[in-house]
C-alpha cells in the first residue's frame, strides 16, 4: 500500500517536472500581458496630474502627441486645433508665483487651488498642468480636460519615444521596432555568407583534424556571454567604425549589427553544419558520377536538399539577434530615435527594456509600457521558435 | 571562367571565412587577456573595491556570481533532471509529450530579458521577496531549465535499451531500474549538461538586472534575501556608467578576464568531459 | 575498351583486389559475380575512380580506358566520369524534378541549349523505357516516381550525357521482379550502343543479360569467360560450386 502511494507520488511528481517548461510559459505570458495590458487603461497625461482650460475653451480633441505640441510650442493658437482665434498660454505649477506672492498662497498652500482658478478664469487662451492635488475644478470658469488613454495606435505607431516627458509622455514604439528590425537584418545579411560558408566548409572540405580543432573554437565563441561581447565592442568595435568612416560617435547600428552578426554565428553555423552532412552520400555520388565538380554538387544537390536545415539554422539565427540585450545596449548607443542610416545610433527592444525598468516607478505608464514591450518581444522570440521547429520538421523530400 | 576554377574560387572563400572566425575569436579573447592580465593579482581577486570602483578589487563579485550559481543550480537541477527523466522513461510519444518538448524548446530560445522582466515581476514585487540573491537564482534557474532538461534527455536516451530490458528481466520495477541502472549510467553526461548550464548562468547579465544584482555593496551578503555583486553586471556597469569610466578601464578589463575565464573554463571541462565520455561509450 | 593490368588495391592496409588482371571489349556486357565483400563493387568504382573519394585507398597496376591510362596525373576526371555513366544499387534520384534529375548532367557540363536539352531528355527517357510513364509527369518530383521508375530515371540520366561505357552496381537488387526484368530488357538494347559492365548477386541474373562473366572470390579475379562456358561448364571448380550454389 506505501508502495503505491509512493509510487504515485514519485510519478505525480516527474509528471509535473515535465509540465513545469509549459506553466513556465504559461506564467510568462500571463505575468506580461497582466501588465502590459494595463498600458492602455492609463490617460495620455502624467499620473496624478490633470490639465485645466478656461471653461469657454470649446476644443475637446487631446492626445499625446496633441498635448506634446502644444507645450513644446509647436502649436501656439487655439485655432489651430479647431478653437477660437486665442493664443495659447502655458501654464506649469511653478508660474502660479508669477501672479501671486507666498503669503496669498498660505502657508500650506491651502489658498492654491482658489487662487489657481481665478488665474485660469483670466486667461481665455490657458492651458494648466497641475497635480490633482492641487485641482482648481471645483470653481467655475475651469475645465478639467478629459484626456483619453493612450492608444494602440499611440504606441504602436508613434514616432517618439520620450516616456519621461512632461505633461504628456510619449511612448511611440516606432524607432525600437525599426531599431531591432534595422540591426538585427543586417546582422543575418552579415552572418548568413559566412556562417553558410563555414558550415559548408566543415561538412565538406575540411579534413578530420581541422574539424576536431574548428568545432570547439565555435562552441568557445558561443559561450563568451554577452556583456563580454558588448565590452569588446565598446572598447574595439566602436572606435574602429568611428575612425573609418569617420563618424562622431563609434556607437552605431553598424557596430551592433557587425556583434551581433558574431553572436549569431555559432547558431547558423552549427544547426547548418548538421544539416549538411545529413545529405545522402549516394545522391553526392550520383552527382560526381555524372562529371559534376564537388563545388557544383554541393550548390546543385546538397544545398537544395538541406534547405529546411538551413532555414531553420537562418531562423533560430535570427531570433538569437533579436533577443539580445547587453550588447546591443552597450554599443548601439542610446538614442530612441528613428534609425535613417546604418551609422545611427538606434534602441532595439531589449536594451530599451533593460536601460529604462529600473528608473520607470512600479505600476506607472512607462513601467507598464516596458513590459508591454517585453510581452511582443516574447510573442516574436515564441514565433520564431516555432516556425523553425515547423520548418526543420517538414522534411521536403521523403527520406529513401 | 570554367568549372574547375569556379570551384576553386569558391573553395578558397569558404577557407577564408573559417580562418576569419578562428580570428575573431582570438582577437577577443587575446585582447581581453592582454589587457585584463595586467590588473590581475591576489589583491584584485580577494579585495573588495574602493575608491569608487577604480581601485581594489572584484570579490564580492566572484562571491555574488557563485552565490548564484549555486542558487540557480539548487532550483534547475532537480527539476530539470526529473523532467528530463519523465519524458523519456515515463511519458510515451502522443501528444502531451510533444507538446511538453515543443514547450521546452520554446523555453530553450526566450530572450534572457524577458526572463529578466518575468522574474522581477513574479519573484521581486509578486512573492515580494525583493531584490535578492532567491529572486536572482530563481530567474537564472529558469533560464537553465531548458538546458538541462535538453542535455538530460539526451543523456538518458543514449542508455541502451538493453540495460533497461535486462533489468525488467530480472524482475526490477521501473522505479528501481532507473535508480540503478539507467541514471547512474547518464549520470556522466548529465553532469555534462550541468556545467554546461553552470558556464551559462555566470555569464547572464539582463536576467539579474532587476532581481538582485547591486553596482556597490559595502559588504557581502548575509543571506538569500539580500542583495548581490555580480562579475557580468559588474563589467555592464564599470564600462559604461561607473563613476569615473575611463579611470575604471583597468578594472573592467580584469573584470572582464576573470568572467571569460570562469565561463570558459566550465565551458571546456563540459566540451572535454563529453569527447571523454563519448570515447568511452564507443569501446563499449 | 577496358583494360585492366595487374591491378592490386588497398583501403589502407586491407588489400580488396589482388593482381586483376582482364579485358572488356566494346558493345558487350560483362557481369561480375561473387560473394559479398569479394571485391566486385570496389573492381567496377575504378573505372570511373570514385574509390578516390574514400581516404586512405592506393592503387597499383593500370587501368586502360580507350588505351589511356585513366590514373594518369593528365587526366580530367570530370570528363573521365562524364565519359563512363553509373547506376547504383539503391536508385538515388536528386530532389529535383524527372526533367531536371535527366537534365542534370547535361547542365553541370556546361550545356544551356534548352532545345537541345529538352530534346535529350525526351530521347534518353525513351531509351530508357520509361517516357511513356512519366511524359506528364516530368516536373514533378523524382521522389513520386517507384523504386523501378526511379532506377530507370537514374539510368536515363546517366545515359544523357552520352557516356561510352555504363556501370551498373546490383541495380536491379532493390526491385521487385517485374522492374527488374525491364531493366534486363533495356541492358539487352543498350548493349547495342554502349559497353556495360554488371556487378550483381543475382547469378540467373548474370546468365540473362551478359556476354562474359567475371567470377571473383577474396579479391582475386577466380575465372573469367563467356557467360555460356561459365555456367555450363566452368573451369575451376570453385566457379561450379559458387555457381551451383555450394557457398553463398
Amino acid at each position: 500500500m506505501l508502495k503505491k502511494l509512493s509510487n504515485f507520488t514519485i510519478k505525480s511528481l516527474l509528471t509535473f517536472s515535465g509540465a513545469f517548461a509549459g506553466i513556465t510559459i504559461l506564467f510568462i505570458s500571463i505575468f506580461l500581458f497582466k501588465e502590459g495590458l494595463g498600458f492602455f487603461k492609463k490617460p495620455a497625461v502624467e499620473e496624478g496630474y490633470s490639465l485645466y482650460v478656461n471653461s469657454k475653451n470649446r476644443v475637446e480633441d487631446f492626445n499625446s502627441k496633441r498635448i506634446k505640441e502644444i507645450f513644446d510650442h509647436e502649436i501656439t493658437n487655439w485655432s489651430e486645433l479647431g478653437g477660437d482665434d486665442v493664443d495659447i498660454l502655458l501654464f506649469r505649477m511653478d508660474d502660479i508665483f508669477n501672479y501671486y506672492s507666498d503669503e496669498e498662497l498660505g502657508e500650506e498652500y491651502e489658498f492654491l487651488p482658489e487662487k489657481l482658478a481665478e488665474v485660469i478664469k483670466e486667461e481665455e487662451g490657458i492651458i494648466a498642468f497641475v497635480p490633482h492635488l492641487y485641482s482648481p475644478a471645483e470653481y467655475s470658469g475651469v475645465k478639467e480636460l478629459s484626456v483619453p488613454n493612450i492608444t494602440p495606435s499611440d504606441f504602436f505607431a508613434g514616432r517618439d519615444w520620450l516616456p519621461t516627458a512632461t505633461p504628456s509622455p510619449l511612448f511611440g514604439t516606432l524607432p525600437m521596432l525599426l531599431g531591432t528590425l534595422l540591426v538585427s537584418f543586417f546582422a543575418i545579411l552579415f552572418a548568413l555568407p559566412l556562417g553558410l560558408g563555414v558550415a559548408i566548409y566543415l561538412s565538406e572540405l575540411a579534413p578530420e583534424a581541422i574539424r576536431k580543432f574548428l568545432k570547439p573554437i565555435i562552441e568557445l565563441l558561443a559561450g563568451i556571454p554577452s556583456v563580454v561581447y558588448g565590452f569588446f565592442g565598446l572598447v574595439v568595435l566602436a572606435p574602429l567604425v568611428q575612425k573609418t568612416f569617420n563618424l562622431p560617435v563609434g556607437e552605431t547600428a553598424l557596430t551592433g549589427s557587425l556583434i551581433l552578426a558574431i553572436m549569431a554565428l555559432p547558431t547558423i553555423i552549427s544547426i547548418a553544419e548538421d544539416a549538411l552532412r545529413n545529405t545522402p552520400r549516394a545522391m553526392k555520388e550520383a552527382s560526381l558520377a555524372l562529371g559534376a565538380t564537388h563545388w557544383q554538387t554541393i550548390y546543385r544537390v546538397i544545398i537544395p536538399y538541406s534547405k529546411s536545415g538551413i532555414s531553420a539554422a537562418v531562423v533560430l539565427g535570427i531570433g538569437r539577434a533579436i533577443g539580445e540585450t547587453m550588447a546591443v545596449l552597450m554599443v548601439t548607443g542610446n538614442a530612441a530615435l528613428i534609425p535613417t542610416s546604418l551609422f545611427d545610433p538606434v534602441r532595439t527592444i531589449p536594451a530599451t527594456i533593460a536601460a529604462e525598468l529600473g528608473e520607470a516607478p512600479s505600476g506607472g505608464a512607462h513601467y507598464q509600457a516596458l513590459f508591454l514591450l517585453g510581452a511582443i518581444l516574447f510573442i516574436i522570440t515564441l514565433f520564431i521558435s516555432i516556425a523553425a521547429e515547423m520548418i526543420s520538421k517538414k522534411k521536403n523530400y521523403k527520406d529513401m | 571562367m570554367n568549372k574547375r576554377t569556379k570551384q576553386k574560387f569558391a573553395f578558397f572563400f569558404f577557407r577564408l571565412f573559417s580562418i576569419i572566425i578562428v580570428g575573431i575569436l582570438i582577437a577577443i579573447l587575446g585582447f581581453i587577456a592582454v589587457n585584463g592580465i595586467k590588473v590581475i593579482n591576489w589583491e584584485f581577486l580577494s579585495s573588495m573595491p574602493k575608491e569608487g570602483m577604480t581601485e581594489g578589487g572584484i570579490f564580492p563579485a566572484i562571491v555574488g556570481t557563485c552565490y548564484l550559481i549555486i542558487g540557480s543550480m539548487i532550483f534547475a537541477v532537480p527539476l530539470g533532471v526529473m523532467a528530463a527523466i519523465y519524458t523519456v522513461e515515463y511519458a510515451g510519444n502522443g501528444k502531451f509529450v510533444r507538446f511538453i518538448r515543443m514547450m521546452t524548446n520554446n523555453l530553450a530560445s526566450i530572450p534572457s530579458i524577458v526572463f529578466g522582466l518575468f522574474g522581477m515581476a513574479l519573484f521581486v514585487k509578486g512573492l515580494n521577496f525583493g531584490d535578492s540573491i532567491i529572486a536572482g537564482s530563481l530567474t537564472l534557474g529558469l533560464l537553465a531549465l531548458p538546458l538541462i532538461i535538453r542535455t538530460s534527455e539526451e543523456a538518458l536516451k543514449a542508455v541502451p535499451e538493453s540495460y533497461r530490458t535486462g533489468s525488467y528481466a530480472l524482475g526490477a520495477t521501473k522505479l528501481q531500474t532507473i535508480r540503478k541502472v539507467v541514471f547512474p549510467c547518464a549520470l556522466p553526461n548529465i553532469l555534462t549538461g550541468i556545467i554546461l548550464s553552470i558556464s551559462r548562468v555566470s555569464g547572464e547579465t539582463a536576467p539579474i538586472l532587476f532581481t538582485v544584482a547591486a553596482y556597490f555593496l559595502p559588504s557581502l551578503p548575509d543571506s538569500i534575501f539580500s542583495q548581490a555583486m555580480a562579475l557580468p553586471y559588474h563589467l555592464y556597469v564599470l564600462a559604461t556608467s561607473g563613476t569615473d569610466i575611463e579611470a575604471s578601464r583597468p578594472m573592467a578589463y580584469g573584470t572582464a578576464l576573470v568572467l571569460v575565464v570562469i565561463v570558459l573554463f566550465f565551458n571546456l571541462t563540459a566540451t572535454l568531459l563529453r569527447q571523454k565520455l563519448s570515447k568511452n561509450m564507443k569501446n563499449k | 575498351m577496358i583494360v585492366t593490368k595487374n591491378i592490386n588495391f588497398y583501403y589502407g592496409d586491407f588489400q580488396a583486389l589482388k593482381n586483376i588482371t582482364m579485358s572488356m571489349d566494346a558493345n558487350t556486357v560483362t557481369a561480375f559475380i561473387g560473394p559479398s565483400g569479394c571485391g566486385k563493387s570496389t573492381f567496377l568504382r575504378l573505372f570511373n575512380r570514385m574509390n578516390d573519394l574514400i581516404d586512405g585507398t592506393r592503387l597499383e597496376g593500370e587501368c586502360l580506358i580507350k588505351g589511356k591510362n585513366i590514373y594518369d596525373k593528365s587526366i580530367n576526371i570530370d570528363a573521365l566520369r562524364k565519359d563512363i555513366g553509373m547506376v547504383f544499387q539503391k536508385p538515388n534520384p536528386f530532389p529535383k524534378s524527372v526533367f531536371e534529375n535527366v537534365a542534370y548532367g547535361l547542365r553541370v557540363n556546361g550545356i544551356k541549349d534548352k532545345k537541345f536539352i529538352a530534346d535529350k531528355v525526351e530521347e534518353t527517357l525513351k531509351a530508357a523505357a520509361l517516357f511513356e510513364e512519366v511524359k506528364d509527369k516530368l516536373h514533378k518530383s523524382a521522389f513520386e516516381l517507384s523504386g523501378g521508375q526511379q532506377q530507370r530515371l537514374c539510368i536515363a540520366r546517366a545515359l544523357a550525357v552520352e557516356p561510352s561505357i555504363l556501370l551498373m552496381d546490383e541495380p536491379a537488387s532493390a526491385l521487385d521482379p517485374i522492374s527488374t526484368s525491364k531493366i534486363e530488357e533495356l541492358i539487352h538494347e543498350l548493349k547495342k550502343k554502349y559497353t556495360i559492365v554488371i556487378v550483381t548477386h543475382n547469378m540467373q541474373q548474370a546468365a540473362r543479360v551478359s556476354d562474359k562473366t567475371g567470377f571473383f572470390m577474396l579479391g582475386e579475379l577466380i575465372e573469367y569467360n563467356d557467360t555460356k562456358k561459365m555456367f555450363l561448364n566452368p573451369d575451376k571448380e570453385i566457379t561450379q560450386n559458387y555457381i551451383t550454389g555450394r557457398f553463398g
